[in-house]
């Protein structure tokens, strides 16, 4: 294995995030190579959580932009802050100025007000940018974000442009709501996070809730597995098999590390969250129960 | 760590036949190549290192032409053996591809395989093809191998089969005479004519009338209903719009005398077909289909993704992409060679819980409008069909149900799929003819 990925793995295991191989080789070629990072997969597989844990890591800032449908300039980029704008107009007429003289002074970056984007950009490669669930933007502001991120540089008509010092590195989420465009897609180094084996999701499970036995985490990791095969609405992510672990400890007495059938069935609801998948579920019962 | 026992399917797990992992044409060979490279023990599968001059001196930019590449796994080669697989990589994507084996070492096969999945692959429904692809190579790494005229895809050269609008309604040419009274019976003519054709069921109609019938659903004035979007542009009424009454502000010296005010917009919602092509379903399926196509290419500016269209009869097929054809009969064609289950039985309830679960799941259906369209003549499990028509209900925007039986004489909705689905549904329409389609249209406007 490449030592820099190898060295990546212990940096996010020291974070307690229990990553593959695939995933911190796509990270370092992310870095080494200066491209953001497209990820997917199902929800609650560690996908923004892995942001979070390079931030920490590089002991960058994570900064963070959530899309959503009508994202704009406004609230991704930068806005001018007119209150205070209006409050120098005041001011400078009062001095008896002419307020059409001191346009340029209006524009000025104390009245710039900083959104995620600018603010990645400002930093440069002290931070991590997080465009998370860029697949709820609109195809407009996907191309708008292709463009900053090729150039590493934005424009602001009344200031000039702004150019980053270094590229951030910059992680993309999707849950895959609609396809991304090609154009993104190219640019992005992709990797996709599946649900981890079992040894990983017990190992994970482990790091994450150190007060779980590791007969209980297996136990655990065993049955949402059998779960992901059921066909559900909404599989469990590793995120829930966490909270179950957990749940079931506390409910757990000291020593005992095997739930039975009563307790399982009171906690189903911490990792099947959808009507209609628990009633699957309880169909299929003793074949989530049996050992 | 626990790392190690993580990608049991990896590559490296594969039997790690390629011995001849070495790097590519247009990488610089970071290693000697005699020495260096069968470093996993593998069978040194006496690989000429004539092919590779003199290593270690290429600029890092510089690309090599291909040259015979026998022995190795070379990024050229498997960026064309995954291009004949199906998988768009784009140039760019080679390129990065060589720098991330070159940042990455290039010694290890699986190193390898991460560096090219991670620039190559750009959505998961490749990853099988993509792994088939790279095992296949790093077993053959070794043999001679020159594919490269083989790699390239099909060339597309479809036909260009546009003849324009049907003119058959047409009857005469107008504006040749200039009586009134003829001309009046022309456009009469030419009315019923359209009149007729709207009320002609499908099933009935003549090819000549089917075609006639598909040029006027093409022409059809098809709106993507709307929804509320969260972004407000310019415009009167609405809320005041602070940065620009500013910029107004301005040029009066700072006094506020005009405001300028924004408002919300509208955005088009997606509308989502799912058409039963079982039986005698498939001329009301195509009917639809053309609808679709319609839609699709509407005023928004982003219609062409506003649409989606789902094939079943007895499994769920996906038509989204063959509805891409510039042509609706090639496209019709296309879709028509998709759904391998053309013609065969139905199974409703299945494919609703297939649509919901698969593309549910992905937000697909979230805030859509959900057209479906059978005869509900269901050979499945009423109660999943039940069961899922409630999810699809719960999930979507409406749900319409297009019954083509429902046009004929003394209908009443008493099949066991019809009964199933119905409470489920917000709005029940024919869809056995023209009239009815136009009807479709309309309630496709008016959902909001």
């Amino acid at each position: 294995m490449n030592a820099d990925v190898a060295a990546l793995l212990e940096a996010l295991e020291s974070q307690a995030y229990l990553a593959d191989r695939g995933l911190a080789t796509a990270v370092h070629l992310a870095r080494s190579l200066g491209r953001p990072l497209l990820l997917e997969g199902d929800a609650g597989v560690g996908k923004t959580e892995l942001a979070k844990v390079l931030a920490t890591i590089g002991q960058a800032e994570l900064v963070r932009l959530q899309c959503h449908e009508g994202l704009d300039r406004d609230q991704a980029l930068y806005s001018w802050d007119h209150a205070r704008q209006l409050l120098q107009l005041r001011a400078l007429e009062a001095s008896g100025e002419r307020p059409a003289d001191h346009v340029g002074a209006l524009y000025d970056e104390r009245f710039l007000l900083e959104r995620p984007l600018l603010r990645a950009l400002r930093l440069g490669e002290g931070a991590v940018l997080l465009v998370d669930e860029i697949d709820r933007a609109d195809d407009e502001f996907e191309a708008f974000l292709l463009e900053l991120l090729a150039d590493g540089q934005v424009s602001v008509p009344e200031l000039g442009t702004i150019t980053t010092p270094t590229m951030p590195l910059v992680v993309l989420t999707s849950n895959r709501t609609r396809e991304l465009s090609d154009a993104l897609k190219r640019r992005c180094l992709y990797h996709w996070i599946g649900h981890p084996d079992r040894a990983r999701e017990i190992a994970i499970i482990r790091v994450r809730a150190p007060a779980v036995p590791e007969a209980l985490a297996r136990r655990v990791a065993t049955m949402v597995a059998r779960l992901r095969g059921m066909d559900l609405y909404k599989p469990p992510g590793v995120a829930e098999s966490i909270d179950w672990a957990r749940v079931l400890t506390a409910q757990l007495g000291a020593g005992v590390v095997e739930p039975d059938a009563e307790l399982v069935g009171d906690t189903l609801g911490v990792v099947v969250k959808d009507h209609d998948d628990l009633q699957r579920v309880h169909a299929a019962f003793d074949e989530l129960l049996a050992s | 760590m626990p790392t190690d026992d993580v990608r049991a399917d990896g590559p490296s797990d594969r039997g790690v036949v390629a011995g001849g992992a070495e790097p590519a044409p247009g990488e610089p060979a970071s290693s000697e190549p005699a020495s260096g490279e069968p470093a996993s023990g593998e069978p040194a599968s006496g690989e000429p290192p004539s092919g590779e001059p003199a290593p270690g001196e290429l600029a890092p930019g510089e690309q090599r032409p291909p040259g015979p590449a026998e022995g190795t796994l070379g990024v050229q080669l498997l960026g064309e053996a995954l291009r004949a697989s199906g998988v768009a990589v784009g140039t760019g994507q080679l390129v990065r591809c060589r720098r991330a084996v070159r940042v990455l070492g290039g010694q290890d096969l699986a190193d390898r395989y991460w560096a090219a999945r991670t620039t190559m692959i750009t959505d998961p429904g490749d990853l099988d093809v993509f792994d088939r692809v790279f095992q296949v190579l790093a077993a053959r790494a070794g043999e001679p191998h020159r594919s490269r005229g083989a790699a390239r895809g099909p060339t597309h050269d479809t036909p260009e089969a546009h003849e324009g609008p049907d003119s058959h309604i047409e009857v005469g040419a107008p504006g040749e005479d200039g009586e009134d009274g003829e001309r009046g019976a022309i456009v009469g003519a030419r009315a019923s004519a359209h009149e007729r054709l709207r009320h002609r069921r499908f099933d009935r109609a003549s090819d000549e009338e089917r075609a006639q019938i598909a040029a006027l659903i093409d022409q059809l004035p098809t709106v993507l209903p709307r929804r509320r979007a969260r972004r407000r542009r310019p415009g009167a009424g609405g809320t005041l719009d602070v940065e620009r009454t500013l910029r107004r502000a301005l040029h009066t010296d700072g006094e506020l005398i005009t405001h300028a005010t924004r408002r919300r917009v509208d955005r088009p919602r997606r509308v989502v077909l799912l058409l039963d092509v079982s039986g005698s379903m498939t001329v009301y399926a195509g009917a639809l289909l053309r609808l679709g196509i319609a839609l699709r290419r509407g005023a928004a500016r982003d219609a062409s993704q506003r649409v989606e269209v789902f094939a079943f009869a007895t499994r769920l097929t996906r038509l989204t992409e063959a509805l891409g054809a510039e042509d609706p009969d090639a496209a019709i064609a296309a879709a028509a060679g998709e759904v391998r289950d053309w013609d065969g039985g139905t199974r409703i309830g299945a494919a609703v819980d297939g649509l919901v679960r698969t593309w549910g799941r992905r937000g697909v259906l979230r805030g859509a409008v959900v057209v479906c369209c059978s005869d509900g003549l269901e050979r499945g499990d009423p109660d999943l069909l039940a069961a899922a028509m409630a999810r699809l209900q719960r999930t979507a925007h409406r749900v319409v149900w297009v019954n083509p039986l429902a046009g004929g004489d003394g209908f009443a909705p008493t099949q066991r799929g019809m009964v199933a689905a119905l409470p489920h549904v917000d709005v029940f329409l024919p869809g056995h003819d023209l009239a009815a389609i136009e009807d479709l249209v309309a309630v496709l406007r008016a959902a909001r």
